[in-house]
């Protein structure tokens, strides 16, 4: 909940600032749509594997429920490699947060959505080593619950930032 | 925690309905795909321009989001997931309040402030 509300105003301060590019570069300028399509379907695909992996956990199938594991962490650091190197990108291209408003309310965003992928991946190789060695208990269970919740949240809040941030960007 | 676990556990038995299966993943990530490519489709081809392009992009967005909420996260009016429903129905109220009420004010500030 709390995210939500850090992700809402994170928005907002997007939408107000969206066109104080001093004259910098505005998004137009700067992003390549095909490799934020990669992007998005890594993430998605992710998500997709999370929801197999709880679907093992509700079978009791603790083997697969590590493979899917597995499978999302792959997809899901696929998509931050790939965020760090539009991030890299962009600052050698001059366009880093420091350039305008418009930019440092972009890199906070994304940064701060990039940086929520990243603790949902650390949470998952914690789960990872805790399911090997508890088991499917009770608590796992709860934790997975848990995380489950916040990785399919990563992914709503991500269909947000392509929708405003790079579609509605490169209009 | 412990006294959560407890609950949890409890209460596995009368949720393991809304779970959702393999189906509804799959149909959901297809839905996913067709509505990302749209979106991705009216940017980049420029096939709309001005209001409709951004009309359509909202649109597009708004549906993605409820695809994964019944998909993913098994949101859905049944008895059980109405608790969960209203809390989310209100969580939309207070960012549409921030959201849309931020933008407001400072486009209005904006457009009153004096010409530097």
């Amino acid at each position: 909940m709390s995210d939500l509300l850090i992700f809402s105003v994170l928005f907002a301060t997007f939408a107000v600032l969206s066109g104080a590019t001093a004259g910098g570069p505005h998004g137009s300028e700067l992003f390549d749509l095909s490799f934020v399509l990669t992007e998005t379907m890594l993430l998605l695909i992710s998500s997709v594997t999370f929801g197999m992996a709880m679907l093992a956990m509700h079978a009791g199938q603790r083997n697969k429920v590590l493979g899917w594991m597995a499978v999302t962490f792959l997809f899901g650091a696929g998509f931050i490699a790939m965020e760090i190197y539009e991030f890299h990108h962009l600052i050698a291209e001059g366009a880093g947060p420091q350039r305008s408003a418009y930019l440092s309310a972009f890199f906070t965003l994304v940064g701060t959505h990039g940086l929520h992928v990243t603790s949902g991946l650390i949470w998952m190789v914690v789960m990872m080593d805790m399911i090997r060695r508890y088991g499917l208990d009770p608590v796992v269970r709860r934790r997975m619950a848990c995380l489950s919740l916040f990785w399919h949240f990563l992914d709503l809040v991500w269909i947000c930032v392509f929708t405003f941030v790079y579609l509605m960007g490169a209009l | 925690m412990a006294q959560h676990s407890s609950t949890a556990a409890g209460d596995h038995g009368a949720h393991a309905s809304s779970h959702g299966s393999v189906k509804s993943y799959i149909v959901g990530f297809v839905l996913c795909i067709v509505l990302t490519a749209l979106s991705f489709g009216v940017a980049m081809t420029g096939i709309l321009t001005g209001f409709a392009a951004v009309a359509s992009l909202v649109v597009l967005c708004v549906l993605q989001l409820l695809v994964q909420l019944v998909f993913f996260l098994h949101m859905g009016t049944s008895p059980e997931q109405r608790e969960n429903l209203s809390s989310f129905v209100f969580t939309v109220l207070i960012i549409a309040i921030i959201v849309g009420g931020s933008a407001w004010v400072l486009h209005n500030m904006n457009a009153n402030m004096m010409p530097m």
